[in-house]
């Protein structure tokens, strides 16, 4: 998980003239990315348009809709929000990283096709990185359908009325906290066959 | 929707920030930016320089200092709300802070950043206020610390100075025989409340605080009113308040809200301030 | 034979709940929107500069200082516009200009004023802050009732008047009806502007060729393609010179894309303003909610002649729509989708309608979901809840006893529709047992006893798909429609082809935004063919150029299921019917006897006779020799298909609007809450009757999101504007989408009763909950509180706080020690937004002092805030150039300010008014001066206006904001007439404001 980037102090200098382009590196879903931009050039349109990842989408550019949500170190934010040239030297996650390179899809992004949970799929990859990075953060747990649905407001959806986005998520929170337990049992098995 | 040009500047320490702020005319702090980045791609500012504050570790510290916890420049509301004993050390931040816009944006939005902004609706300011709590100004100087009261002065308006530095908030820590509650009402989930309300309770007295109604957030000391005198404390207040109406809505829905949810919540903190209770 | 053939097939896929064949690539961020396509080096990018104003004259527009900023290429304006094009086409016989650019005039705020095109976006929105334009201001009308008033401003100077088209109808003896039923009742309902705005936005990509005398396109615009004439001949071009494509993938729809149109205009043009350059434009957020499109907002004055058992004998609709600045095509259509379908899901013999179109200095109008349907059956199925009120039947029962019964099908509604199948009676039972299994009644006595009301309500309506190209006409009298030619049909188009490998290609003309056309049209042909739907490929990308398309072409009118994915089955099995005569020429039999499945193709009398469907399929392209006598060479098959039952409006004006009509019924519980004034959708049941369903799973979908929209528009969206012409729903924190918090699942019945009229026996069924949903909840909205407080007729949407409170007759008691001046004074009205302020200084100077101040330039300038350089420009007639704002927020404004009514040392006028890149905004006020014992008094009394950007974005802040600059001018007025410097100003201003009484009002 290191982006091998541990040093941002020394990357660029740190005032950059609004007059120039700057030179931002990033880790993007695990690849070493370079690109400029100048100061004012916002996260999206250096991602889209200057990487070329352009499945985190625009939708209203004042934080509102979330569907530019991508990781910064592994906590969900608004790229919409989020200057280019404040994340050089980050780790950036996006929807483009979520399957396998074979393009095997992850137990949410199968979860959401199950359910129906996208139409147009423009708010989707927003969604997406949200949910991978709260139900990371809340795995000892299931959670409930109103603190799912409290995460999700985050989000507009203009398609499925939220019904089935929620339902993926739950299933996916089922599935992953079952695995954990199972999982830990199995390292409490070993323990004690180990100390048998 | 794309900001104005500007320079940018990232900054390690306070000193660098306020550094920055005295020799650059118009220059602004970039915390999380959540509502400086929306308002620089809507184009209602033109700062000549943003110093980004984001990264810095020296300004990203939770600290308890004597009976404050004490929040710095760069903490994310995220970082604070997901602290696993905050309900017991500061239970009215803990009760508020999931009405702060959504999970998305409190990682990224510092508590400080919201102070320093002072939107009458935002949900921070009214519980620092509500608190007693205090703010951290640091100039090329000095240092100044203020009460929240002093602080905030209006719309979008504080006491601090341009070239000085919100460099923490100051929250007073839960006290034994207080009861702590908050709650507030928008329409959607997350959204800027249309009247949030704060209520301190303890064997003296009541300090209740609004937010979303007047235009800064306001509160008031009473003795342990109950029933009528209450109910008339409380209307007094939703009339002190000067509601403004917006389109969606109208000061009379705000003052009622202050009355009713006023109510709720005194009566809410009233039932946890038993004298051995925490919070 | 054909269906001999299907039934091989064990076990279909249409009509099975199949996962989405869109889904992985949109899952990986893989999707093929607009602006996710690459652009050819040397594209160019467009910003648009858009009106502050409601509605004002266009002086001048100087973009030479906006030319020479850098990166910046040219600047597109009227003037070019005026050369190249010209209006776009009217439904109606008006001499209205609409030009995709304001030439002379600007008639709603955001209106497109000029076009910037620049290298990137961000250079040239930088640039559009240097254009300079002068308006002169005109009155607005905001209101339909404005509208209709003869004596305001007109905005068509050629038109004459805002009544843009007035028609009556009248269907059987109406009269008669209300004479003799025993009872007349009627209601007035006001629908409001909203819109199912999607998630991604506006797209352009537009080239001149210069050489080929024409322009290229990339858009996301959905059609329908009828407008893809109105584009042309605005750019003054035969239809085979304007190439228009759309991207695989669209953000989301809901009718909303057909608003990019003018825009494709408009980049066409600016593409040939930069010599030819691509140019690419991507709508934002702020111009999208200002700008882009809205429903119609409609007055309907609704009336029902009704017999003693409850049985409606006629109505009467008198319905004003307001279409904005403009009658933009398709409109009048909002009215005329509905017409034929006014009586909705009862049996109604007489029927008197009459339909007038105003314009108002709003943005114009266009398809948004549902479109027509919620302003129709806002005011039927209220009507409804009045009539069962009233009669004292249970609204459902009286539902019941007039719906058109399940034998009349098909069944000719009295203004023309052909109701093509159904069965009421039963859908209804079955919601009304869902209602009771979840429990309705008990939840509203649980509700009730934690001191909040409950309400139940319901909705019936009828959901049109498949529109009538002609419908529109029917705006026409028949005399009209008899000169221009009859318009009728709803031509859908799909082609079939085998490729040399013998895999199976479909190409539609739908423009697909997320509705899975591609999952349901590989579902249709594999069953077919006898294939998986995995081995169909469909290309949705669409392309005026080389697509077979008509008329009706797009994504519009759920139109997909009847008449594209029948269109479809059409194609495929006049395909599959070419490779049986293939087949049968090769096993030596019938082609009757072939068979397809499971990948074969084969002889169903001797099924030892059998190929692999790829090898039969596959063998004519290499060996046409091999074809059969009479069967062409060529694997692809085109078909043409519109419904029979789509006629030209008759002589009778009656017109048959929809070629097929589901049904939905509804059933919503709701709480409301007194403490806070809002409603919570707690139950919801929706049954549909969509005919034949293609994928359940898919059809939920449809339901779900259109159920979503109708909460959001009973409960949280509205367009809003402010008196004098302002927007103020510009974010979308203040255009509220409803999010995950808000919406509750629905319980969907379905009920499936074929169309006999679609190739399939499928209907719509996307828009109906835009169209039963918003009406059910105002229906048990009116219940809750006819069981607590009162019935009331008139009920607005969205059902704010606001709204909510002041129809609960909330109590706002007086505060102990009033000001009784100040509490009254801050009566809040709904909707409207007074920026005013007043307060008191007291200065320690005289009332002469003060005037010395006021009426010196140099000592002026020091008093109004940020003040850069004030000039005389006549007596006390000043041009100012300040920066005003506050926090954060901030714009320099070039300002007028003119000191008038000067009574020395008494009061005097003060007013101002400027411009900015962020809008307009103006003061007028009094200022009164008396002399006390240390100085005078000031007091001051002043109403703000704020325009363009700052209102459409911060309505909710703008009156704190004008308290704070209004009170900064007289702060520092005080202290310069005391002579007084330093740095405490700011404290002392906060002290006048909050404790010297310094009440806004």
């Amino acid at each position: 998980m290191s982006s091998g980037f541990d040093r941002v102090d020394e990357m660029t200098p740190k005032k950059l003239s609004k007059d120039q382009s700057h030179l931002v590196s990033v880790c993007l879903n695990g690849r070493n990315r370079k690109a400029m931009a100048d100061p004012r050039m916002l996260l999206t349109d250096w991602l889209r348009h200057e990487l070329g990842a352009t499945g985190t989408h625009v939708g209203c550019e004042h934080g509102a809709c979330g569907a530019c949500t991508v990781l910064i170190d592994g906590v969900a934010q608004r790229a919409c929000l989020t200057l280019a040239v404040q994340v050089d030297g980050r780790r950036l996650d996006t929807v483009e990283g979520l399957a396998t390179s074979d393009g095997d899809l992850s137990d949410l992004q199968q979860a959401f096709k199950r359910h129906h949970a996208l139409q147009c799929g423009f708010c989707t990859s927003g969604i997406l990185m949200s949910c991978s990075d709260w139900l990371g953060r809340i795995e000892d747990r299931v959670p409930t359908e109103q603190e799912v649905r409290d995460m999700l407001s985050g989000h507009l959806c203009r398609c499925t009325g939220y019904t089935p986005i929620v339902a993926a998520l739950m299933e996916v929170a089922q599935a992953r906290f079952e695995r954990r337990k199972e999982y830990l049992l199995s390292i409490n098995d070993n323990k004690e066959s180990s100390h048998a | 929707m794309k900001p104005p040009r500007f320079d940018y500047l990232r900054v390690d320490t306070a000193a660098e920030a306020v550094e920055a702020l005295s020799q650059t005319e118009d220059a602004r702090i970039l915390a999380g930016g959540q509502s400086l980045m929306a308002i620089l791609n809507m184009r209602l500012a033109q700062p000549s320089l943003l110093v980004d504050i984001s990264r810095s570790r020296e300004l990203d510290q939770i600290r308890e200092e004597g009976s404050w916890l004490r929040v710095d420049a760069a903490t994310t509301q995220a970082r604070v709300e997901w602290m696993p004993d905050l309900s017991r050390k500061v239970p009215m931040l803990a009760q508020a802070l999931p009405y702060v816009s959504h999970f998305q944006i409190r990682n990224r939005g510092t508590v400080c950043g919201s102070v320093a902004h002072a939107d009458p609706s935002a949900e921070i300011p009214l519980v620092l206020l509500a608190l007693k709590g205090e703010v951290v100004l640091r100039g090329p100087r000095k240092q100044r610390i203020l009460t929240a009261d002093a602080f905030f002065q209006g719309m979008l308006s504080t006491a601090r100075q341009p070239d000085e530095l919100v460099e923490s908030v100051k929250f007073p820590m839960a006290k034994a025989g207080h009861g702590y509650a908050f709650t507030e009402y928008s329409q959607r989930h997350g959204d800027f409340a249309a009247c949030s309300v704060a209520a301190v309770v303890n064997q003296a007295g009541i300090r209740f605080a609004v937010g979303g109604v007047a235009d800064r957030p306001t509160a008031r000391d009473w003795p342990r009113l109950t029933g009528t005198d209450l109910e008339d404390a409380l209307n007094d207040f939703s009339w002190e308040l000067q509601a403004r109406d917006d389109p969606q809505v109208s000061a009379l829905a705000r003052r009622h809200m202050v009355r009713n949810l006023g109510k709720k919540i005194i009566a809410q903190a009233n039932q946890q301030c038993h004298p051995d209770s925490i919070g | 034979m054909h269906d001999t053939i299907s039934n091989v097939n064990p076990a279909p896929y249409t009509g099975r709940p199949v996962e989405r064949v869109e889904d992985a690539a949109l899952l990986m961020g893989r999707g093929r929107y607009g602006d996710d396509l690459g652009v050819r080096p040397g594209t160019l990018h467009a910003a648009v500069l858009r009106s502050p104003h409601g509605h004002a004259q266009l002086l001048k527009v100087d973009a030479s200082a906006a030319i020479a900023a850098p990166g910046v290429h040219a600047v597109l304006t009227g003037e070019d516009v005026r050369r190249w094009a010209q209006p776009f086409v009217v439904g109606v016989k008006q001499p209205m200009e609409h030009w995709p650019l304001a030439v002379d005039r600007v008639r709603y705020s955001g209106e497109p004023v000029a076009v910037v095109i620049a290298e990137d976006r961000y250079l040239a929105e930088d640039a559009l802050d240097l254009i300079q334009v002068e308006y002169r201001t005109l009155d607005v009308v905001m209101s339909i009732e404005e509208a209709l008033d003869p004596g305001q401003c007109v905005l068509h100077e050629k038109v004459g008047a805002n009544i843009v088209s007035d028609r009556e109808f009248n269907y059987g003896d109406v009269e008669r009806a209300f004479v003799q039923a025993r009872h007349n009742i009627a209601t007035e309902v006001h629908y409001p502007r909203n819109s199912c705005s999607p998630i991604e936005l506006g797209f352009v990509l537009a080239q001149w060729l210069p050489d080929e005398h024409g322009y290229d396109v990339l858009s996301n615009f959905m059609g329908p393609f009828s407008l893809h004439a109105v584009m042309a001949l605005a750019l003054k071009v035969p239809g085979n010179r304007l190439r228009q494509q759309i991207p695989r993938d669209s953000g989301g729809s809901f009718g909303v894309k057909q608003s990019v149109f003018p825009y494709v205009v408009l980049m066409c043009l600016a593409s040939r303003k930069a010599g030819g350059a691509p140019v690419k434009w991507v709508e934002d957020r702020l111009e999208h909610l200002e700008a882009a499109t809205s429903a119609t907002a409609r007055k309907t004055i609704i009336q029902a002649a009704v017999d003693e058992q409850g049985r409606v004998l006629a109505l009467k609709y008198d319905q004003i729509d307001e279409v904005g600045a403009y009658l933009r095509a398709p409109e009048p259509a909002t009215f005329y989708r509905m017409h034929g379908a006014l009586t909705g899901a009862y049996d109604i013999p007489c029927l008197y309608v009459r339909n007038r179109v105003v314009v108002t200095n709003k943005t114009p109008t266009g398809l948004v979901r549902g479109f027509g349907g919620p302003q129709v059956f806002f005011a039927l199925e209220r009507l409804m809840d009045l009539i069962a009120n009233k009669l004292q039947i249970d609204p459902i029962e009286l539902r019941k006893k007039n719906y058109v019964r399940a034998d009349q099908f098909p069944y000719q509604a009295t203004a023309g529709a052909m109701l093509d199948s159904g069965d009421y009676g039963r859908l209804t039972d079955m919601a009304v047992q869902a209602a009771a299994l979840n429990g309705l009644e008990e939840r509203r006595q649980h509700v009730q006893a934690q001191g909040k009301l409950y309400g139940i309500g319901c909705s019936a309506i009828v959901e049109p798909s498949i529109s009538n190209m002609g419908y529109v006409s029917t705006v026409l009298t028949a005399e009209q429609r008899h000169r221009a030619g009859p318009k009728n049909g709803a031509i859908a188009s799909a082609t079939v082809a085998i490729d040399l490998l013998g895999s199976v290609n479909v190409t539609i003309a739908s423009a697909p935004a997320g509705q899975g056309h591609m999952t349901v049209c590989g579902q249709v042909v594999a069953d077919v063919f006898g294939l998986q739907p995995a081995q169909i490929s469909v290309n949705v990308e669409f392309d005026t150029a080389k697509d077979a398309w008509s008329v009706a072409a797009g994504n519009y009118s759920s139109r997909f299921a009847g008449a594209v994915a029948g269109t479809v089955h059409l194609a495929a099995t006049k395909l599959r019917d070419k490779l049986a005569q293939i087949a049968a020429g090769q096993f030596n039999c019938s082609a009757d006897t072939i068979g397809f499945a499971e990948g074969s193709i084969f002889n169903l009398d001797n099924p030892s006779q059998t190929q692999p469907f790829t090898r039969l399929a596959a063998g004519p392209h290499w060996a046409p020799a091999l074809l059969p006598a009479g069967v062409e060479a060529g694997l692809r098959e085109t078909v043409f298909w519109t419904p029979d039952v789509l006629k030209a409006p008759d002589d009778q004006d009656r017109v048959n609007s929809s070629a097929a009509y589901g049904f939905v019924f509804d059933i919503c519980g709701l709480i409301v809450d007194p403490d806070t004034g809002s409603v919570t959708i707690d139950q919801y049941i929706t049954a549909h009757d969509a005919g034949r369903i293609l994928n359940p799973a898919l059809a939920d979908g449809q339901i779900r999101g259109a159920f979503a929209q109708g909460v959001g528009a009973a409960l949280f969206e509205e367009f809003r504007y402010s008196a004098d012409g302002n927007f103020q729903s510009g974010t979308l924190a203040e255009y509220l989408m409803p999010t995950a918090c808000e919406i509750p699942d629905p319980t969907i019945i379905h009920l499936q009763t074929p169309s006999p009229f679609t190739p399939l026996g499928a209907k719509g069924l996307g828009e109906g909950n835009n169209m039963s949903t918003p009406v059910a909840i105002a229906n048990a909205f009116a219940d809750a509180l006819r069981k607590s407080h009162r019935d009331i007729e008139d009920i607005r949407l969205p059902l704010t706080p606001s709204r909510v409170l002041d129809l609960l007759d909330t109590q706002d008691p007086a505060p102990r020690h009033a000001d009784p001046q100040a509490a009254s004074a801050r009566k809040s009205s709904a909707g409207g937004l007074r920026l005013s302020a007043s307060g008191v200084v007291d200065v320690s100077a005289s009332a002469e002092e003060v005037f010395d101040v006021l009426l010196s330039p140099q000592a002026l300038a020091r008093v109004i805030p940020g003040c850069h350089e004030l000039t005389a420009v006549g007596e006390n007639r000043y041009r100012a150039d300040v920066t005003v704002g506050v926090g954060l927020v901030k714009a320099r404004y070039l300002a007028q300010i003119e000191l008038s009514d000067i009574q020395r040392p008494y009061s005097l006028r003060l007013k101002g008014s400027g411009q900015s890149s962020l809008g307009t905004g103006s003061g007028d006020g009094r200022i009164q001066l008396e002399n006390t014992s240390t100085g005078c008094r000031l007091t001051y009394d002043y109403e703000a206006k704020v325009g363009g950007k700052v209102a459409a974005v911060g309505p909710r802040m703008l009156e704190g904001a004008a308290r704070i600059i209004i009170g900064q001018l007289f702060a520092a007025l005080g202290r310069q007439a005391s002579g007084e410097s330093g740095q405490s100003w700011f404290t002392r201003l906060l002290k006048w404001l909050g404790l010297n009484g310094g009440g806004a009002n």
